[in-house]
């Protein structure tokens, strides 16, 4: 669609370079998965580049090819330049990698953890035991220092799995869906700290599920769905293929649905989209103004609405626009920011 | 008007990321050590917090020592303390099997963890995640070592080879464990799930001990099996320690074991490295 709404960095600015990444699971014969097929991807030198997808799209079996965690199965990638078949020990000195699922050691405390990582990565005792206190302060561990893990909370593992990427300060970082399972406040904290990593000079590759996890972090996002990019560009070029915020309303009666239908598309000049839940309308608003119009329309017409909301458009919605089809996650747990 | 470059994506870096220039190609052999030994350290402090692997290496001593002497001693060397010159070395080399086949186990069910994600995606040796508890595990043979050789004495054997034959059939004991454990590191690292390696020790494990001259000896079998029982690489390491421990003397078989032992290792743990490094 919008694919390459940019004309490619030069390649020595790349952070990452891949073409025509490929990963096929299963065995010929039986039903081959195409987990990832044919993605390229440019990340420049200091931006922070989200990949934005619903589960089963292919975001962590991407990223581990690109960490060295996978083989290649098609393509070309590097890493700064350094190709990532020939070369994986020079790339694995270049990555920080913060898998989907907490890579600690659960039988071991947050600072043994940390210490047994700085001593892999070449620092003395003396050192690894200084950098891992350091950084369980950063990340508001220190109290939790002397607990094993497996007492940890999902928050708490999260935050301890990011700590233990940046012992050795790697140029770029990888972030498989940073935020999943926090609540508001720890997510608020992880965006932070992201910020804060972008702002000493590190690149950044992350993937989410949210479009405004995306949108809050990322200069850049690719959307990819069974393992193709099917979009590339800012949040703002994203956006606008959505309009740029949606009205969510729910009507009183759900009989009406129809006939609010047609009274929205008439106000607006465009017809909007029933959700899934009967009675619900999602009006893509190209500017936020349109609600009013929508509202005073639907008064108009005598149809009462129980609830309003004027938000951003969820990752369902710019997936739909973009391929036609639901993305399957976005049932109930779409984070919604509530403007109106 | 003047070209400016337009960048939608403009970076908020305050400092260009560093991007080290010289990035070594592979670690060095002192990396590769201190990375074990990292490795190590963390295989024991896993052991402290899960005191029941060593339920294995003290019960087993014990048990096997007792129950083997009484049963088998009258029927085959006439009385419990002739049998004892015989059966301690024959069973120290079993518990030296029986201990190391734990390890394909544990590295299975290790590496299905989140943290060994981690360890691949670090810049580390291959070897270090493999070797490390290997080094670990010796702590546990040297606990089954001693035992065995003190209940041995409890039970009035007085070894011919003195405290420094002792010693040396000990220190073989211990070598002879780490080893074979690079089998059954291979087996952890090819098998699919930890209760497959299980099964595949077993099977590895049973004809190797007692298709050996650990119990009895190899010439009261039957011809076919004598043959088997003489090329049996744990018969070797029976009959060096028994060497050692009774006649505190150095010989050939010493040599066969070591150089058996040395083969192992040679064969299995480049192949552990290889699968490892495949896995996923
Ligand atoms: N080891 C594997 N063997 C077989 N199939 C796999 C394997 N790993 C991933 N897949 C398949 O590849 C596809 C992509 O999976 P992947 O984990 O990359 O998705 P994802 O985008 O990270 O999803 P999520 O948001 O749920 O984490 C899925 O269909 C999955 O079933
Ligand atoms: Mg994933």
């Amino acid at each position: 669609m919008n694919d390459n709404l940019h004309p490619p960095a030069p390649r020595g600015d790349l952070a990452v370079d891949a073409t025509g990444l490929v990963k096929t699971f299963g065995r010929p014969g039986s039903n081959i998965v195409r987990a990832v097929d044919g993605v390229d991807l440019q990340v420049v030198r200091g931006e922070v580049f989200g990949v934005l997808g619903p589960n089963g799209a292919g975001k962590t079996t991407m990223l581990s090819m690109l960490a060295t965690l996978l083989p290649i199965d098609g393509g070309h990638a590097s890493i700064f330049g350094v190709d990532v078949v020939d070369q994986p020990h020079r790339v694995r000195q270049l990555l920080g990698v913060t898998g989907q699922y907490a890579s600690v050691d659960e039988n071991l405390t947050a600072t043994e953890n940390l210490v047994l990582f700085a001593r892999l990565l070449g620092h003395r005792w003396p050192a690894a035991r200084t950098i891992a206190a350091d950084l369980l302060e950063r990340f508001g561990l220190t109290e939790a220092a002397t607990r094993q893990i497996k007492n940890f909370s999902g928050g708490m593992r999260r935050r301890l799995d990011l700590a233990a990427s940046l012992i050795s300060r790697p140029p770029l970082i990888f972030l498989d869906e940073p935020t999943t399972g926090l609540d508001p406040r720890t997510r608020g904290q992880m965006w932070d700290t992201i910020r804060e990593l972008v702002a000493q000079g590190s690149t950044i590759l992350l993937t989410t599920q949210y479009l405004d996890e995306a949108d809050q972090l990322a200069d850049r996002i690719a959307v990819i769905d069974a393992g193709r990019k099917v979009a590339e560009g800012t949040p703002e070029e994203l956006k606008a293929g959505v309009g740029s915020s949606t009205l969510h309303l729910r009507l009183t009666d759900r009989t009406q649905t129809a006939a609010a239908a047609a009274v929205v598309e008439r106000a607006l000049g465009e017809a909007p989209v029933l959700t899934p839940e009967a009675g619900g309308l999602n009006v893509p608003l190209a500017n936020a103004d349109g609600a009013g119009e929508v509202l005073i329309a639907l008064r108009q017409a005598e149809l009462s609405i129980t609830t309003a909301t004027v938000r951003q458009p969820t990752l369902d919605e710019v997936f739909l626009a973009l391929t036609g089809h639901h993305s399957e996650t976005s049932e109930n747990d779409t984070e919604t920011e509530e403007v109106a | 008007m003047t070209a400016v470059t337009e960048s939608p994506q403009a970076p908020l870096a305050v400092r260009a990321a560093v991007v080290p220039e010289d990035l070594a190609s592979r670690p060095s052999l002192r990396e590769t050590v201190d990375q074990t030994l990292a490795m190590a350290w963390r295989a024991t402090k896993k052991m402290r917090r899960n005191p029941e692997q060593f339920f294995d290496v003290t019960i087993q001593p014990l048990l096997f020592t007792a129950m083997f002497a009484y049963i088998f001693g009258g029927a085959i060397s006439g009385s419990v303390k002739d049998y004892l010159p015989l059966i301690i070395p024959g069973i120290l080399a079993q518990t030296a099997l029986t201990t190391c086949m734990a390890m394909g186990t544990q590295l299975r069910e290790d590496m299905d963890k989140g943290v060994f994600d981690r360890f691949r995606s670090l810049p580390i040796a291959r070897i270090a995640p493999l070797a490390g508890p290997a080094l670990a595990d010796v702590i546990r043979y040297m606990i089954a070592a001693t035992l065995t050789i003190l209940v041995g004495i409890a039970m009035g054997f007085r070894p011919g080879g003195g405290v420094l034959g002792t010693l040396g059939g000990w220190l073989l004991t211990i070598v002879a464990a780490w080893s074979l454990a690079w089998i059954f590191t291979w087996l952890g690292t090819v098998a699919r799930s930890a209760q497959a390696v299980q099964g595949i020790s077993m099977m590895i494990m049973f004809p190797l001990t007692f298709l050996s001259n650990a119990f009895v000896p190899a010439e009261s079998l039957p011809g076919w099996l004598e043959a088997f029982v003489k090329v049996n690489p744990v018969s070797h390491v029976v009959t060096a320690c028994r060497d050692l421990i009774n006649e505190g003397q150095v010989t050939a078989e010493v040599g066969w074991a070591l150089l058996g032992c040395a083969a192992v290792v040679a064969i299995f743990a480049p192949l552990a490295v290889r699968s490892y490094s495949r896995k996923i």
